[in-house]
């Protein structure tokens, strides 16, 4: 019986002391490793990452925020890593397309915009305003300013003639 | 991209002259440019060197759309017309009937937009109606 509880703590000291060097003896990760690694990882080449004490801060720009989370995770993975610091800022969204005005109100504009320009003809389809006849250079930079503003889809003026 | 490369020193001066809200879109073909200029001679400007690019604006490529952030409500502007008087109409459009008309070079006041195309203005006699933007400069 003696013997049976002298083994037990044999061996319980033994788990003890083996979970004791485990930990205490773990080697230790240095933050340059985990730097190399970060580097190293195509995933993460966009970003900028300082380590200290093996705590990772990030920095750059994701084109979202599952982007964002994505490239922490895949951090936290690296052995050695404590924690993250996630500064990664997130693009912004990208510009609306253009508007282009319905053709009703663009051909009013069109012809609010010729009235004194009776020499220049202009049609409208869908957004695209077609331009023939002829005008002077200086009457033509006028008239394109005022067509531009109406938010066409395009101005083609590949049928007018400009006069000297 | 192949757009904003030939029309580089266009966009180039209008970030440079501090166009705000500058929004610059290719799309199908088109270089959109929109924008709001400090004032009416950089969108002269800007308006110029589109021209030295694009001789007479004819390759149609290129729509910009530029307002001149000095035009705002209470401002005061002067009729631009070539030599006529400028129409004051009763609403925004040509088919509006005129109620009223601001002498050539005369000086009025902006009191707020309809729209891009027709400006709400009053003159210093009191006639008020709707008059087209392109004749109005803002006095700067």
């Amino acid at each position: 019986m003696q013997k049976a509880l002298s083994r037990l703590f044999k061996v319980t000291l033994f788990i003890a002391m083996a979970a004791f060097w485990l930990f205490s003896c773990k080697p230790k990760i240095k933050d340059a490793d985990i730097q190399t690694q970060i580097q190293n990882n195509p995933v993460l080449s966009h970003l900028v990452a300082t380590v200290k004490d093996g705590v990772v801060t990030l920095s750059g720009e994701c084109k979202d925020l599952a982007e964002k989370e994505a490239c922490e995770n895949v951090v936290k993975q690296i052995p050695g890593v404590k924690s993250v610091v996630n500064n990664a800022t997130i693009a912004p969204p990208p510009a609306p397309p253009v508007e282009i005005a319905a053709d009703d109100p663009l051909t009013k504009g069109v012809a609010d915009a010729l009235k004194d320009h009776p020499t220049i003809k202009a049609t409208v389809a869908e957004g695209v305003i077609s331009v023939t006849g002829e005008a002077t250079a200086a009457n033509w930079r006028k008239v394109k300013i005022a067509l531009d503003g109406l938010k066409p889809k395009k101005v083609d003026a590949s049928g007018l003639t400009i006069k000297n | 991209m192949a757009l904003q490369d030939k029309y580089r020193q266009l966009v180039d001066t209008a970030v440079a002259t501090g166009v705000n809200n500058l929004q610059i879109r290719e799309q199908d073909g088109v270089l959109y440019i929109d924008g709001e200029a400090p004032s009416g001679a950089i969108k002269d400007r800007l308006w110029d060197i589109y021209g030295s690019i694009d001789p007479n604006f004819l390759s149609g490529d290129v729509v910009m759309n530029i307002n001149v952030a000095t035009a705002v409500p209470g401002a005061r502007v002067k009729v631009v017309t070539e030599r006529s008087n400028l129409n004051i109409r009763k609403g925004p459009g040509t088919d509006q009937p005129i109620v009223g008309k601001a002498a050539h070079k005369e000086i009025i006041t902006l009191v707020s937009k309809a729209n891009d195309q027709w400006w709400l203005v009053r003159t210093d006699d009191g006639e008020e109606g709707y008059a087209y933007a392109q004749y109005l400069a803002p006095v700067e």
